[in-house]
């Protein structure tokens, strides 16, 4: 076993061999522009990404005409959600999404707040998902769009995607999600489950970073979205650009990994997950962030009280983690999403993500569960909040000098 | 970002962690910062008829430069007088543990609990407590 521990799957994931192996002849001697209609080396390049579209398409189960390649998710965040309301904006100008999308989504709505949007953002309940009646509420005539992740990025909750988007499509407006967390990870079907736009990349499925998808349904109802780049027309006019071939290669395969392995894939990591949060939570006063029962199976967010994140998780050098703490940030401001769900400051700032991937084994979990409490019962030796709370002290009714 | 190795020397073998009694008369306790905030610093002195620092003690909820600052104040502290020890700045702790411009307010918690330990000592005795300086917050 090789020191330190990758569990930081949903920040990026490794390449897997196979992608790459895909990918090498891409950058040398088939280099060819996707868009050279005249001669073979374009017409290679061509078929390459045509095929990659295929292995993209069967993976969540729309056409390959459905399919825009860009630059990531965050790209392919912006086209949908502003390409949307530019294109229907004679139609309304409301978009609902949630408070805990990633800044992907929210910045941009904020973006076409000052372009005279107005977006709700809808809050989460405790366990991170959000309230059907409330979406169903804030619902106008005016709505042309609502967004919501499929996948949270911190905790890992799955929102009930078909719900929403049914409730959507009652009142005549369009269902996007940020699925970048979800897709190969789980089973998502496009038809199934009632998407319109679909943003994905190919870094957090094993594929390369600097590729991503949308997804534009063409049929019930055809969708269009206003280009946020201009220049040679490329994907049918919706993304211009000259295609990144091998990236898209990568991402191609990397779909077609997930789609065969998925089933055994994600038993195989919600049992290591599970391993892992049972024998953390035996560790007292440490609390699993978010909905249990609807989750991704690779994501575990645990709190542990009286410790702060960013403190442990130089205890736990030998695993690569990330918290919801703000020492963590720029922003000094612990985790929003953790917020969100009703948290409390400190224990967000006690928060850590565990990430597992395909290259998790269970030698490196074990590994994890011994470091991880071990760290925590060192800096539990060296927190005063651990004393007070042994000595029965109320935190709450001490009178904190806040700086 | 890197941790510089001192913080990294003190936050993996940390200077006189611990508890002194509280209750003591010659016991001065600080307990600065606030959970909301990710950092909590106890710091305790003991001082002696001559007015000098015998034992200090730490206890730090926080990051590894919160940990550091806590555990170098306590090491600095024993062996100085109570005057001496209200003339250490949050910079000194500053450079000598190299912290980067985001970590400067450990530094000043770290102060900020060396001058809110040598107040409770004093209202204990009987004498005023120094007027704190709030300035850098």
């Amino acid at each position: 076993m090789e020191l330190p521990i990758y569990l930081d799957n949903n920040a990026t994931t490794p390449l897997d061999p196979r992608v790459l192996e895909a990918m090498l002849p891409y950058f040398t001697n088939k280099f060819g522009n996707a868009a050279s209609r005249n001669h073979a080396f374009g017409w290679v390049a061509e078929e390459a990404v045509d095929y990659s579209r295929e292995q993209v398409a069967k993976l969540i189960g729309c056409t390959e005409k459905e399919i825009i390649f860009t630059s990531g998710a965050t790209e392919a965040d912006n086209l949908g959600i502003k390409g949307v309301f530019e294109m229907y904006q004679d139609k309304g100008n409301h978009i609902i999404t949630a408070t805990t999308e990633h800044k992907a989504v929210l910045d941009t709505c904020k973006h076409l707040e000052k372009a005279g949007a107005r977006v709700t953002y809808l809050k989460v309940k405790e366990d991170g998902l959000i309230d059907l009646q409330e979406l169903e509420a804030a619902m106008t005539d005016q709505t042309i769009l609502v967004t919501i992740m499929y996948g949270n990025n911190e905790i890992g909750v799955v929102q009930p995607i078909k719900e929403i988007s049914a409730i959507a499509h009652k009142h005549g407006a369009l269902f996007m999600t940020d699925a970048t967390q979800a897709v190969g990870k789980i089973p998502v079907d496009v038809n199934a489950d009632g998407i319109d736009l679909m943003a994905f990349s190919a870094h957090k499925m094993y594929g390369p970073k600097g590729v991503g998808v949308l997804y534009v349904r063409r049929k019930n109802p055809r969708v269009k979205v206003t280009a946020q780049m201009d220049g040679g027309g490329h994907e049918r006019g919706m993304r211009s650009g000259t295609l990144n071939v091998p990236g898209i290669v990568g991402l191609g395969k990397a779909c077609e990994l997930c789609r065969l392995e998925m089933d055994s894939e994600a038993k195989r990591l919600s049992g290591l997950r599970d391993k892992l949060e049972s024998a953390l939570t035996q560790l007292e006063e440490s609390y699993v962030n978010g909905n249990v029962n609807h989750r991704l199976p690779h994501v575990a967010n645990i709190s542990f009280k009286y410790v702060e994140g960013e403190g442990l998780m130089m205890a736990m050098k030998d695993l690569a983690v990330s918290s919801g703490s703000a020492c963590t940030s720029a922003s000094l401001e612990p985790s929003y999403v953790l917020k969100s769900l009703g948290l409390s400051d400190d224990l967000a700032h006690s928060s850590i993500r565990f990430g597992l991937g395909r290259f998790t084994t269970e030698e490196e979990i074990d590994y994890a569960i011994e470091n991880t409490k071990k760290a925590v019962n060192h800096l539990r030796d060296l927190s005063p909040l651990w004393e007070m709370f042994k000595d029965g002290i109320d935190l709450s009714k001490i009178e904190w000098a806040e700086h | 970002m890197a941790y510089s190795e001192k913080v990294m020397e003190h936050y993996t073998n940390p200077r006189n962690v611990g508890t002194l009694d509280k209750d003591s008369k010659s016991v001065g306790t600080g307990l600065v910062g606030a959970p909301e905030c990710g950092d909590v610093m106890r710091l305790q002195i003991e001082v002696d008829e001559n007015n000098v620092i015998t034992d200090a003690k730490f206890k730090t909820f926080g990051c590894g430069s919160a940990i550091a600052s806590s555990s170098l104040a306590t090491e600095w502290l024993k062996g100085k007088t109570v005057d001496e020890a209200l003339t250490i700045d949050n910079m000194d702790i500053v450079e000598e543990l190299a912290l980067p411009p985001v970590k400067i307010h450990c530094s000043v918690l770290a102060e900020d609990a060396i001058k809110s330990a040598i107040n409770d000592y004093r209202v204990k005795n009987g004498m005023a407590p120094f007027e704190l300086a709030k300035s850098h917050h």
